[in-house]
């Protein structure tokens, strides 16, 4: 056993109202610089829909992720080491999506608006961020939100094609979900395998995937071997980038950007300890369908004192095991088993997890009596508006009875505590069937819908002060290299300015207008 | 020093040029290690780079092999081993014609590339522009040297002055006067081949030397620990 601690998240989807505030906090803090308009480290998606970059689940055409060769061994399904260089895809990289398929960024002439007065209204016209070029504008980030246009593109959607159930021709009868992504910080990642140079790594200490900047040479086997498509390519620095879990604030003990400013409360950090020995193991299950459940059999209980010795000799600190054991994630992973993981058939284990939605069942079953006779949610969730299997297609692998399990245990809880409420009564016994108690179901409640600041986000403080000087560390995390990049260095550059003698008042009017950050 | 100019070209220039390519290239890979990528650009444009990309690649290398051998092996190994002067030159008109065709047919759709393409060509660097070019002139001379000049001159073989004069530089006693007699279309495919070797190791031609060798039998996941004090 080889014991390594992970920093992961788990989105209850049943929460997400597809704000977005996720994606512009996130955007604003990560990529909003030259060379990475285009890359969105977190995006939210409308499901079933074309997703950012368009199609990116249909690995049929970007081969990302991994698949099991012949003697049934794990290959990253854009071939193995000698593949690439025999058949020249050194050269060029046949799986990579190229810019429009995520999109041409593009902002406004808004000075025209600011022109003199003329006899027509101004209107700012879309330049691309790229030539600076006017733009006709056929494609963006998303689309297709909250299916618009969704005629023309929702069967491009790789999971409408797997499912059976008739919501093809359905339209009236539409459904439709939100899907925020970010990296997924896999336990088995493809783009790390991928990468010639070695410039991609996962920290040992929490399982954080980053890309070494210095090393990465811009070979861009990372982008294609992963089947999220969560790896980017800078055009200016010529280099990959990719969501880093917002790592400087979380070895500080803070949430990632991304959960900080999610308004609907739907997403949990925590820490989860896992056998790394067995990872590859788990990952070469033959059986699809199996690989949810051959990854949680990975998570290690961190209230089993051997696991605790054990993650103690491995030299994982005392307040990493203690937020193992406080962790949101392990609650709703492996004690509830209500999260799941995306797409696990792509065989990364990853470590970002997803509460299904429940809402439009709920709705759908209002006028139905539930409240006097719970056992009808049964039949009910089975004919849900967000068809099972189209949940199963993206969250388990096709795992049909994990997912109804889970929306079960969800619909009981919420039947529970509205009659604990509304002081009505209800046979606690009904809760038994779901594998769930009076006291389990308050404190899963409390958890999922009161969602507490301190009850989602159970985060260790890293020691990263045992290995660097911290005063000298200041102010260097970040990208570097490109100017107006990273406010580090323009930090850096007021410490420089106020050396060579400058005052704090003309330190102040350089680099603030009107208060507003001047990069 | 009957021929200053000819003095300064093959005596002093190789030098110059090879010079900056060996110290160029240890200050940027020793203080510039962050700089060394590709600089793709197939996320702007792809078709072209598809075909223009592979078939430059695969040629130049076969090129590159082929100057090698082609100047490095004395004409005295191949008579010894029996094979005949106009043997040696099929195959190597065969070998690198092939190599120089793949090569020209590349380079050409690349340049046409970055110049047409608006996205390539505003994203390109001045360096990236004059690589393009300087690599397109210098295969056409290639040609034109092997195939025009070449037969053009049946008196002249390069392997008893040209690669000659070639293997001297090595030892540092490069005799100029082998060159003098090389017919210009040679002399000017020599001296921008020493000019993109000498600014080889500021542009981005700088990723041939940065091969990830250690892929090969590394372990897929990479781990990284923080560093002790």
């Amino acid at each position: 056993m080889r014991i390594k601690a992970q920093i992961s998240m788990v989105l209850n989807l049943d929460k997400c109202i597809g704000c977005h505030t996720c994606s512009v906090t996130c955007k604003n803090t990560w990529t909003n610089r030259p060379g990475a308009e285009y890359m969105w480290f977190n995006n939210v998606e409308t499901k079933p829909g074309v997703g950012y970059p368009r199609g990116w689940e249909d690995e049929d055409h970007y081969h990302g992720g991994w698949h099991l060769n012949d003697k049934g061994h794990l290959e990253l399904v854009a071939g193995n080491k000698l593949n690439k260089i025999a058949l020249g895809k050194i050269f060029y990289n046949p799986d990579m999506p190229e810019l429009n398929d995520y999109y041409e960024p593009w902002t406004y002439d808004y000075q025209t608006l600011f022109s003199p007065a003329k006899k027509h209204q101004p209107v700012a016209r879309a330049k691309s961020q790229i030539t600076g070029q006017t733009m006709d504008l056929k494609w963006g980030p998303n689309w297709d939100d909250d299916l618009a246009g969704s005629t023309e593109t929702m069967q491009e959607d790789p999971n409408i094609k797997k499912i059976e159930t008739e919501i093809k021709t359905n339209f009236e009868n539409a459904f439709m979900m939100y899907l925020p992504r970010l990296c997924e910080h896999c336990l088995n990642a493809p783009c790390v395998s991928s990468c010639p140079s070695g410039a991609m790594y996962k920290r040992d200490e929490d399982g954080i995937v980053l890309v070494d900047q210095e090393k990465c040479r811009g070979w861009r086997f990372c982008m294609t071997g992963c089947p999220y498509k969560k790896v980017y390519f800078n055009w200016k620095t010529n280099k990959a980038e990719k969501c880093t879990f917002c790592y400087p604030r979380i070895e500080e003990g803070l949430p990632t950007v991304c959960s900080e400013t999610c308004v609907g409360r739907i997403r949990y950090i925590g820490v989860i300890l896992y056998d790394a020995d067995r990872v590859k193991e788990a990952a070469e299950e033959p059986d699809d369908t199996k690989l949810y459940e051959r990854q949680l059999d990975l998570f290690l209980d961190p209230n089993d004192p051997e696991v605790v010795a054990e993650a103690q000799k491995a030299g994982i600190a005392d307040d990493m095991i203690e937020a193992a054991q406080n962790s949101p994630i392990y609650k709703m992973a492996v004690e509830q088993k209500i999260a799941f993981p995306l797409h696990p058939e792509y065989r990364t284990m990853p470590m970002v997890w997803y509460v299904p939605p429940l809402s439009p069942i709920m709705n759908y079953f209002e006028g139905k009596d539930s409240l006097h006779n719970p056992e009808m949610i049964f039949p009910a969730i089975d004919e849900m508006r967000i068809p099972v299997d189209y949940l199963a297609s993206l969250l388990t692998g096709g795992n049909q009875e994990v997912i109804k399990a889970a929306l079960y245990k969800l619909a009981m809880m919420r039947l529970y505590m509205r009659a604990k409420t509304a002081g009505k009564d209800f046979d606690t016994e009904k809760l038994a069937r779901v594998n769930l108690t009076a006291d389990s179901a308050t404190d899963l409640y409390r958890l999922l819908a009161i969602a507490k600041y301190e009850d989602r986000f159970v985060i260790p403080t890293s020691h990263k002060e045992q290995v660097v000087p911290a005063h000298e560390a200041q102010g260097t995390v970040g990208y570097e290299g490109c100017k107006g990049c990273s406010l580090a260095s323009a930090h850096g550059s007021m410490f420089a300015e106020a050396k060579a003698g400058k005052t704090s008042e003309e330190i102040y009017a350089e680099s603030f207008y009107g208060g507003i950050w001047r990069d | 020093m009957a021929h200053p100019v000819d003095w300064f070209f093959w005596t002093v220039y190789p030098y110059l040029m090879l010079g900056s390519f060996f110290f160029g290239t240890i200050i940027r890979f020793a203080f510039y290690p962050g700089t060394i990528t590709a600089k793709s650009s197939e996320l702007l444009e792809k078709k072209r780079l598809m075909i223009g990309s592979i078939h430059f690649h695969i040629g130049i290398i076969l090129v590159f092999f082929g100057h090698v051998m082609g100047v490095l092996i004395p004409k005295s190994w191949t008579d010894a081993l029996g094979i005949s002067n106009e043997l040696y030159h099929m195959f190597a008109l065969i070998g690198g014609g092939v190599g120089g065709l793949l090569a020209l047919v590349g380079i050409f759709i690349l340049t046409w590339r970055r110049f047409s393409d608006i996205r390539v060509h505003l994203t390109s660097s001045m360096s990236d522009l004059i690589v393009d070019v300087a690599l397109l002139v210098i295969i056409i001379l290639g040609m034109w040297a092997s195939f025009v000049a070449g037969p053009r001159n049946p008196d002249f073989n390069y392997r008893t002055s040209l690669a000659i004069w070639a293997r001297q530089l090595f030892y540092f006693r490069p005799n100029y006067l082998l060159m003098v007699g090389v017919p210009l279309t040679y002399k000017i495919h020599v001296v921008c081949g020493l000019a993109i070797f000498g600014f080889f190791p500021y542009t981005r031609l700088v990723h041939a030397l940065a091969l990830p060798w250690q892929y090969i039998y590394r372990r897929y996941l990479v781990y990284r620990r923080r560093p002790t004090i």
